[in-house]
């Protein structure tokens, strides 16, 4: 019990010290290289077991060799998987959902904070880090034009070969009926308390979130 | 699906909770993955030389042997491990491909072997990557050509609208199209030929009669050398005009080197066809008559080698003028000496400077004619100095002439091989982008028939068909399906959408012109259909199966009273007005009800028979009702 204790002390001592370097790292301009803090304190942070960080870590390194994902290589890979519409605003936003500290690279820690929540936290925090999806400048509240934006870039994806035919006011359609359902004052915005209450009473939405628990 | 990304896979269905709280219908099931398997190492033995890697990087690709289950043939149970008896060394390579997702090709491996040990393992070369691939392509290349076996590169593809101008265009420029092309070809060079040994014989004299002395052939047989120079100039004046006609941009072409050096061959002619025969300006004409011989110029466009010779001579435009003007330079001093150092000598032929030019140029070249020879001592010093510089000056510049011929010759050989590997790479790589979009709404159809099925309650059929689609791919698709879900719009096939564009289209137009019904539209339009009233059904049950609609169509039109001599056509058109929403709705999920019937036998899976006219069918055979039953039964359920 105390081996362990200082095994974890030693792990975020390590940590530490080795924070300053994956800094300059970072600052560096040619060749960033990023490594990752270690196995248990990311252990400890997210509710993924040992071995399912390893191989995440493993598909992740080597995709991205150099430890980071930068927003292009991040559009190509999401792109893939969308071969007929155009994913890549959409990977905009998911980008920078990903990345919490807004550097312009998601590293494997950002990468498996999102994961962890994803695929393993409450109802709470999952609807949570969606609101933080949409609300693009993260000031609280989702307005419609944010709104729209998030939702046209939804139906990028789907490309043009859709059947019914995709018309031009879709999107805003489509927004104008979330707002109905999640706007309860009426004022034009959507909060995130709002947000939540209105989720948690939509059943479908509440068992579309359990969709992707078994996932890894 | 596009390999190498797998692994993100599980990322991208993560986030798809994006999408949860926007969606209006509620989300598809998610595909259980029941084999969970630990990710384990694997054992590859590859003729003794163990190999070992984690399952998931080989599960990467799974369209090849190692990714698929085709490796469980290879399995040795007593040894639990995987063995191939190939050579090692090229697997290093293939199994570095499921590591880093590069394909290299390693230069000390022959072609061929390599070749076929990504045959064997189910690759394909065009994934090799950027750094290999010129040199594989190239190892290839020569390959081939060793082995005598010319692969026919599609170069100029006939594009499908191509108008009568544009196709004699590319008639032009590559006569290896089509015969005629050809045999156009072959006609014009004939008649240069012709039209130059024409020239060159009409000087050539002709053998005296008795009163005159000895004649040029062109004088003896004038009518007949007018007749065959008329002719030739017939010719080039149609091909002349022909190749105006279809150019694509009449003025650059008017401006290109070979159209100048056509009008310059034809002009002389019908110049001296205008002047009438006066003395004073024949003289002019005889001149005129020079020009002719430019009609040998003509033949470079039957000769890609001539072609190189003049841009070679065009780009070394600044080696040929250095060579001028050092030419020039020494010629002008040796003359100048040469001048000085004859002068004193009697009877001289070196007159002046520009009279002893010749003699530099002569001797420079070490033509060495004699007709100038120096006599004084110090004359022949410095005219022996002037021959040995001459080959010196003249060595000089010409093999970087040569070179430069012998690389553009070769760039363009390189040139015409990397476009028509760029053209065939560009193809396949949208081919595998567009099939995999094929592939969700192929399994799609498989999932409409998979439902069926269970209607008609054949088990190992389901199971058989759900086995043959794998994790990964029923994964994605489900992916694919919870943003179907969650925009309320399905993806469709180009056919199908451009079909529904048409249709809407239809609907906005149908009431105005009524040439649209005999428009020759695309194959895949209902109303190209339509005008197609010759086409026989392949299959009598197909309208059968539909009669039911069709029945509703033909009792709409005898309601609207239509006089019966309209076409068919038309009044489908009409009908289409009337009824315009709905029936509009129901044609389309009618192409996808039917693809999924199986009772049917040989379907066709566009709505051929849809709108043919419905007069000409047969009553219906009671077998309708049950059809257009399940018909309506996968109607109701789409929506």
């Amino acid at each position: 019990m105390d081996a362990k204790r200082v095994e974890t002390i030693s792990a975020r001592v390590d940590a530490a010290v080795s924070s300053p370097d994956s800094v300059e790292d970072e600052l560096e301009l040619s060749a960033v290289r990023h490594r990752p803090e270690g196995l248990e304190q990311l252990e400890a942070q997210t509710r993924f077991s040992r071995k399912e960080l390893q191989i995440l870590y493993r598909g992740f390194k080597n995709e991205c060799p150099s430890g980071v994902v930068n927003e292009e290589t991040f559009k190509d890979i999401y792109s893939q998987f969308f071969p007929q519409g155009d994913a890549s605003t959409y990977a905009h936003f998911l980008f920078n959902a990903f990345d919490t500290d807004h550097n312009g690279s998601v590293s494997f820690e950002d990468f498996v904070m999102g994961l962890s929540i994803l695929l393993r936290g409450t109802i709470q925090e999952k609807l949570n880090w969606a609101f933080n999806l949409y609300d693009i400048n993260k000031d609280g509240y989702i307005t419609k034009e944010e709104m729209l934006d998030i939702m046209k870039a939804i139906y990028d994806m789907m490309g043009k070969c859709t059947y019914p035919v995709l018309k031009e006011e879709t999107p805003r359609q489509h927004v104008e009926v979330f707002f109905q359902k999640m706007d309860k004052n009426k004022d034009g915005v959507v909060t995130i308390d709002e947000f939540i209450d209105c989720c948690q009473n939509d059943e479908n939405i509440m068992r579309s979130m359990h969709l992707f628990e078994n996932v890894l | 699906m596009a390999s190498g990304v797998a692994a993100w896979l599980p990322f991208a269905r993560a986030a798809a909770i994006g999408w949860m709280p926007v969606a209006n219908c509620p989300m598809p099931i998610a595909p259980r993955d029941n084999s969970k398997r630990q990710d384990e190492l694997i054992i590859l033995n590859v003729s003794g030389r163990r190999f070992q890697t984690w399952r998931t990087t080989l599960d990467r690709y799974p369209d090849t042997l190692l990714g698929s289950s085709e490796k469980d043939f290879f399995y040795n149970e007593e040894s639990k491990e995987y063995f191939f008896d190939r050579d090692p060394d090229a697997f290093r390579s293939i199994l570095n491909f499921y590591r880093t997702g590069k394909l290299h090709y390693p230069r000390h491996e022959c072609i061929s072997a390599y070749d076929e040990e990504l045959t064997f393992f189910g690759i394909i070369p065009e994934i090799i990557g950027d750094c290999c691939y010129e040199e594989y392509k190239d190892r290839k290349r020569e390959n081939l050509e060793r082995l005598q076996d010319d692969q026919e590169e599609n170069k100029d593809q006939k594009l499908p609208n191509m108008n009568f101008r544009e196709t004699m265009w590319r008639a032009f420029e590559n006569p290896h199209t089509s015969t005629m092309a050809l045999v156009f070809y072959y006609v014009t060079g004939f008649f240069i030929a012709i039209s130059v040994i024409t020239n060159v014989v009409e000087t050539v004299p002709c053998g005296s009669t008795a009163n005159q002395k000895d004649m040029p052939c062109g004088e003896r047989y004038t009518v007949a050398f007018f007749c065959m120079d008329t002719a030739c100039v017939m010719i080039f004046t149609v091909e002349y005009l022909l190749r105006l006609f279809a150019a694509p941009s009449r003025y650059r072409f008017m401006r290109s080197v070979m159209s100048i050096i056509d009008v310059v061959a034809i002009l002389p002619y019908y110049i001296g066809l205008v002047m009438t025969n006066n003395e004073d300006v024949s003289g002019a004409f005889v001149t005129l008559r020079v020009f002719r011989v430019f009609r040998i110029f003509k033949f470079s466009r039957h000769s890609q080698g001539l072609r190189i010779l003049g841009y070679t001579l065009k780009s070394c435009a600044s080696e040929l003028g250095f060579l001028l003007f050092s030419l020039t330079m020494a010629i002008i001093i040796f003359a100048t000496v040469m001048f000085y150092a004859e002068k004193g000598s009697s009877s001289s032929k070196f007159t002046s400077i520009p009279a002893s030019f010749w003699y530099t140029i002569v001797t420079m070249t070490t033509l060495g004619y004699g007709d100038m020879v120096p006599k004084t001592i110090a004359g022949k010093i410095f005219g022996s100095i002037c021959s040995l510089s001459g080959v010196l000056v003249i060595a000089l510049p010409v093999p970087v002439i040569v070179s430069n011929f012998s690389r553009i010759y070769h760039q363009n050989q390189r040139a015409d091989k990397r476009r028509a590997q760029k053209k065939a790479r560009l193809a396949r790589i949208r081919i595998s982008k567009s099939s995999s979009a094929n592939a969700f709404i192929q399994s799609k159809r498989n999932g409409l028939l998979n439902e069926l099925l269970e209607l008609t309650a054949k088990e190992e059929d389901e199971q058989k068909l759900a086995k043959s689609i794998s994790l990964l791919e029923s994964q994605h698709h489900h992916l694919l399906q919870c943003l179907e879900k969650t925009t309320a719009h399905e993806f469709v096939d180009e056919q199908v959408y451009e079909q529904n564009c048409l249709e809407r289209a239809l609907q906005t137009y149908a009431s105005r012109s009524p040439s649209i019904s005999s428009h020759d539209s695309s194959e895949g339009t209902c109303c190209g259909r339509r005008g197609k009233r010759n086409t026989p059904l392949p299959n009598a049950s197909l309208p059968s199966s539909h009669q039911g609609p069709l029945q509703e169509l033909s009792a709409i039109h005898i309601q609207c009273g239509d006089p019966p001599s309209r076409t068919a056509s038309r009044s489908n058109l009409n009908l289409k007005t009337d009824n315009s929403g709905r029936i509009n709705c129901k044609g389309g999920r009618i192409t996808t009800a039917i693809i999924s019937l199986p009772t049917p036998p040989a379907l066709t899976p566009d709505g051929d028979g849809l709108h043919g006219p419905p007069q000409r069918r047969p009553p219906p055979p009671p077998i309708s009702n049950s059809s257009t039953d399940v018909f309506t039964a996968s109607t109701v359920k789409k929506d």
